[in-house]
C-alpha cells in the first residue's frame, strides 16, 4: 500500500543539481550586496523564514550517529565505506506466516519505492529535513504475512568486527536493537529507507535498508538492518538497555518530556550556520495529526 | 649538556607573554571556521566542544608543571600562570558559546543550570576559576601571601568538575572522557603526599 501518506514538505527548491539561482542562493547573494558577507552560508534564509526544506546531500551525509563506526559525527561517514552491502539479506522471522532469509534485491523487486521528506528530530537535540526514498514498512510486513498474536516488531543492525570498527569498544551492547509496537511498525507514515534525494542510501546512513519512524527520536530510526522479527513481547531496544531512566522505548518526539540531561523543547536545526539559534520543537515532530491517535490515554511521562 | 638543561635554556629564553598571544590563535580561528560555514553542518556544536576541551587540556598541562619538575627537571614553572589563564579563557568562551549560540533562550539556560547535573557540575567549576583568574597576578600572590597557595588549590576542584562535565554528557559508555579523568586523576594523585615516618629529632 504505498502512496498512503502525502509530503507535506516542498522539495522545490532542495534538488542539489539545480542549475538555477535558488532562493539560498539569492539571500545569501542579497546578503553579500548588503556587505555582510554569506555569514553562517546561506541556508540561514531557512532559519529567517522557519519554511521547512530538505538539507543538502554533505549535511546529511557527513553527520550521523552510527556507533558501530565511531561515536564521532564524522567517523561514520569515514569509516563506513568498510561495510559490505551487496549482497545482503534480512531475515523475517518470529510470528509470520512466511518467515525466511530475503534477499535485497528480492525485497526490492516487490516493493513501490516512493520519495518521503520527513523531519528527522535527533535525541541530542538537532534536526534535519531528509528526503528518503523507500516504501512502508507496512507492504513488506504485508509480504510476510503477519500473525495475529503479533504484537511488536524487533529489528537488529549488522554486526561485523571485521567491517565496523566501532564495535570492538562496548558504547552500547552489540548487535544494535530497537523495535516498535505492531501498530506503529504499520502506520503509513513507518518506511524502510534505501535512498536519499534519489540515490543510493550511503553507508553511513544506514544502507542497504534502514527504518525511519518520523515521530520518534532517531536511533529509533535502525540503520543497515539484518533482522526482523514479529514478538509478542516489547523487544529490548539498544538505548533503553544503555540507560532506561534516559531513553525509553517509545522514545516519541516530545517537548514537554525533557532527557535528564538536556532539555527536548529547542532543537538546533542543521545548516543554519553559527548564528541561526534553536527553534521550538515540536510534538511528535509534528506528525500528531497522524500518530496522535496510537497513544491516546497513554501517560506520555511515564511512557516516553 | 642534558637533554633536560637545553630544554630548559631554551624555555627560559621564551617571554612567557607569548604563550597569551600564541593561546589565543586557536579561539580566534575556531570562531572564524565557525562564521564563514567551515565547522561542519553543526559548527555551533563544534565550537563548543572545542573551546571546552581546549580548555581542558589547558587545564591539564597546568597540572602537568609541577610532577613534570619533580621527576624529569623539565621546568616550566614560569608559564603555569599563562597557562592557567589561558584555560580559564577558554572555559569562558565555551560558556559564551552555550550561553550566546547554542541555548539562546534565559528560561532556558537558567532551567540547565539547575536541573542538569552535567551543566551544574560545569558551572560549578567554573565558578572555582573566577577567584584564580582574578588573583592570577603578582600583586595578589604579594598581598595574600600564604593564603594565595591555599586558594589556588582550588585548581583541583575546578579540573575535577571539569573532567566529571565532560564524562557525564557522554552517551553510551565512551573512551574519551574517561581518558580525560583518568589522567586527571592521576594527576591530582601525584599530589598526595603520603604520611611519612617521624623524623629523628
Amino acid at each position: 500500500m504505498a502512496y498512503r501518506w502525502t509530503n507535506d514538505l516542498s522539495r522545490e527548491d532542495a534538488t542539489p543539481e539545480r542549475a538555477f539561482l535558488n532562493r539560498r542562493q539569492i539571500m545569501a547573494a542579497a546578503a553579500a550586496a548588503a556587505g555582510l558577507g554569506a555569514i553562517g552560508g546561506p541556508r540561514g534564509a531557512r532559519a529567517a523564514t522557519g519554511e521547512l526544506d530538505p538539507n543538502e546531500w554533505d549535511e546529511i551525509t557527513t553527520y550521523n550517529n552510527y556507533y558501530e563506526f565511531g561515536t564521532g559525527k564524522s567517523d561514520p561517514a569515514q569509516y563506513a565505506d568498510a561495510l559490505t552491502t551487496s549482497p545482503w539479506s534480512v531475515t523475517i522471522d518470529g510470528l509470520v506466516d512466511r518467515p525466511g532469509e530475503y534477499s535485497f534485491d528480492d525485497i526490492m523487486s516487490k516493493m513501490t519505492t516512493e520519495e518521503r521528506i520527513y523531519r528527522f528530530r535527533c535525541v541530542e537535540a538537532w534536526s534535519m529535513v531528509i528526503p528518503w526514498n523507500g516504501f512502508e514498512l507496512a507492504d513488506l510486513l504485508d509480504m510476510v504475512g503477519v500473525k495475529s498474536s503479533a504484537k511488536y516488531v524487533a529489528f537488529e543492525t549488522a554486526l561485523r568486527p571485521d567491517e565496523m570498527r566501532g564495535v570492538s569498544f562496548p558504547v552500547l551492547d552489540w548487535p544494535y536493537v530497537e523495535g516498535l509496537r505492531l501498530d506503529e511498525a504499520m502506520h503509513p507514515l513507518t518506511i524502510i529507507a534505501t535512498g536519499i534525494y534519489g540515490r543510493d542510501i550511503p553507508n553511513q546512513n544506514g544502507a542497504p535498508l534502514r527504518l525511519v519512524v518520523p515521530w520518534k527520536y532517531g536511533f529509533k530510526s535502525i540503520k543497515s538492518i539484518v533482522r526482523i522479527s514479529l514478538v509478542e513481547d516489547q523487544p529490548p531496544t539498544s538505548w533503553n538497555k544503555a540507560n532506561a531512566r534516559e531513553y525509553g522505548f517509545y522514545s516519541n518526539v516530545n517537548p514537554e518530556v525533557d532527557h535528564p540531561r538536556w532539555s527536548q523543547a529547542t532543537e538546533r536545526p542543521i545548516g543554519g550556520g553559527i548564528f541561526a539559534g534553536r527553534k521550538e520543537t515540536l510534538m511528535f515532530n509534528g506528525y500528531g495529526d497522524d500518530v496522535a491517535a496510537l497513544y491516546e490515554g497513554m501517560d506520555l511521562n511515564k511512557y516516553y | 649538556m642534558s637533554l633536560v638543561d637545553s630544554i630548559n635554556r631554551t624555555t627560559r629564553r621564551i617571554p612567557p607573554w607569548t604563550l597569551y598571544i600564541v593561546g589565543v590563535i586557536p579561539a580566534a580561528w575556531y570562531f572564524y571556521l565557525g562564521v564563514v560555514g567551515r565547522l561542519g553542518v553543526d559548527p555551533v556544536k563544534e565550537l563548543e566542544h572545542s573551546y571546552g576541551e581546549l580548555a581542558l587540556q589547558l587545564l591539564i598541562a597546568g597540572l602537568c608543571v609541577t610532577p613534570l619538575r619533580r621527576f624529569t627537571g623539565i621546568a616550566l614553572i614560569r608559564f603555569r600562570r599563562q597557562i592557567g589563564l589561558l584555560a580559564f579563557f577558554y572555559v569562558f568562551c565555551h560558556l559564551l558559546v552555550w550561553l550566546f549560540l547554542d541555548v539562546q533562550i534565559l528560561g532556558q539556560i537558567w532551567a540547565d543550570i539547575l536541573k542538569r547535573p552535567y551543566i551544574t557540575i560545569g558551572m560549578a567549576g567554573f565558578v572555582c576559576l573566577i577567584p584564580l583568574a582574578v588573583t592570577s597576578n603578582n600583586f595578589s600572590v604579594r598581598k595574600l601571601g600564604r593564603r594565595w597557595r591555599t586558594l589556588h588549590k582550588l585548581t583541583y576542584l575546578a579540573v575535577l568538575l571539569g573532567a566529571i562535565h565532560f564524562v557525564l554528557l557522554a552517551k553510551g559508555f565512551q573512551l574519551e572522557p574517561l581518558l580525560y579523568l583518568g589522567a586527571i586523576l592521576v594527576l591530582l594523585g601525584l599530589r598526595i603526599r603520603l604520611p611519612r615516618r617521624a623524623q629523628p629529632a
